[in-house]
């Protein structure tokens, strides 16, 4: 890497984009659920959640994470009730 | 005294896996072993013309599992080598003219008078891959330090484990030193993080690879020094056979000007 590289804060190797690459598309490849099957899975969420409480929709997050035992799937759904400056 | 039976497979084609196959039976035969390698990519044979005995070939895998020969009539005995077998694939069938307990019937045969059975597995995750793997003691995935290979890789591991032929080993093919140490290829490292499963070779890419082929004489036959990727396999071979053998400091050593262009524009 450069030191041009590094005023600009391009600091990522292509080998290091690669490892990330590869660990992301493994976690989905052995859990077996596509991104776009996670996609799905998300609307999904948003719809049974929504039927009981509003929720910020736009901001809702579905992903994977592996840890050294299981594949979890993590799902963030912010709620607009109860927010301190919330518009809802 | 009975066989231990290799299969080499990667998931990926274009990985090595042909060269890798040649290179280990022929290696594990200079240590005195009798070794009979299987080409068992039906259809697309090619083990024959990397060792070599292309121009031997009478019988080859089918014939015996169709019972045209004995076995014995379709091991090709090596020229250089006392005690170095292929039987090939055939080259205008299909892999279902063989099953996997065909290959295991046939393993179980070479078992008494070898020491080590080799077997080349096509591409991909299908019949031919399952063949290859059911007569397998041990199982050997060869990767390249790329995306693409080091995915099918890990699918290959997932398969194995699931037929209970696992956790195999694993052979980094074409690494290149000096694209690692200027951070453009993934390490040894990286791809042992992210596949977790035991090292048993790295091989340095290497243009005599290309020569050896051309010529139909494996690598490591091309004399015992100056050759970075015959010495890896010899070391493979040793490991395999039981040795501890340490691995080959493979790191690029940066001169003074590529240290300069480094730091200046990043190659």
């Amino acid at each position: 890497m450069s030191w041009l590289d590094r005023l600009l804060g391009r600091n990522e190797t292509s080998g290091q984009v690669a490892k990330q690459r590869l660990q992301m598309v493994l976690i989905h490849d052995r859990a077996d659920l596509p991104p776009g099957l996670l996609e799905k899975i998300k609307d999904d969420i948003i719809q049974v959640i929504a039927k009981h409480t509003a929720i910020d929709t736009a901001n809702v997050l579905v992903h994977l994470e592996q840890d050294t035992h299981e594949n979890r799937l993590i799902a963030e759904v912010p709620l607009l009730a109860g927010r301190r400056n919330g518009r809802g | 005294m009975s066989a231990q039976v290799l299969t080499v497979t990667s998931g990926k084609g274009g990985v090595g896996k042909t060269t890798v196959t040649a290179n280990l039976a022929t290696a594990l035969a200079m240590l005195g072993k009798r070794v009979t390698a299987i080409d068992a990519d039906i259809g697309l044979r090619n083990l024959d013309v990397v060792m070599g005995l292309e121009n031997r070939i009478v019988y080859d895998l089918v014939d015996v599992v169709e019972g045209r020969c004995r076995l014995r009539q379709a091991m090709i005995k090596d020229k250089r080598q006392p005690e170095l077998y292929l039987i090939p694939a055939a080259q205008t069938r299909d892999k279902t003219a063989v099953s996997p307990s065909d290959m295991v019937l046939i393993c179980d045969q070479l078992r008494q008078e070898m020491d080590y059975v080799v077997i080349d597995s096509p591409a991909g995750i299908e019949r031919g891959f399952r063949n290859a793997v059911a007569p397998a003691d041990k199982v050997l995935i060869v990767t390249n330090p790329e995306v693409s290979a080091v995915r099918d890789a890990d699918r290959i591991i997932g398969l194995i484990e699931a037929e209970e032929k696992g956790p195999g080993q694993l052979i980094i093919n074409r690494l290149k030193p000096t694209m690692v140490s200027r951070g453009d290829m993934l390490s040894v490292e990286d791809v042992l993080d992210i596949l977790a499963v035991e090292l048993l070779g790295v091989i340095p890419e290497d243009e005599r690879i290309l020569v050896a082929s051309n010529q139909g004489l494996p690598l490591v036959m091309h004399g015992l020094n100056g050759s970075s990727a015959g010495e890896a396999f010899r070391h493979v071979a040793r490991r395999l056979d039981g040795e501890s053998v340490p691995f080959m400091d493979l790191t690029a050593r940066p001169t003074f000007m590529s240290r300069l262009r480094t730091f200046m524009v990043g190659k």
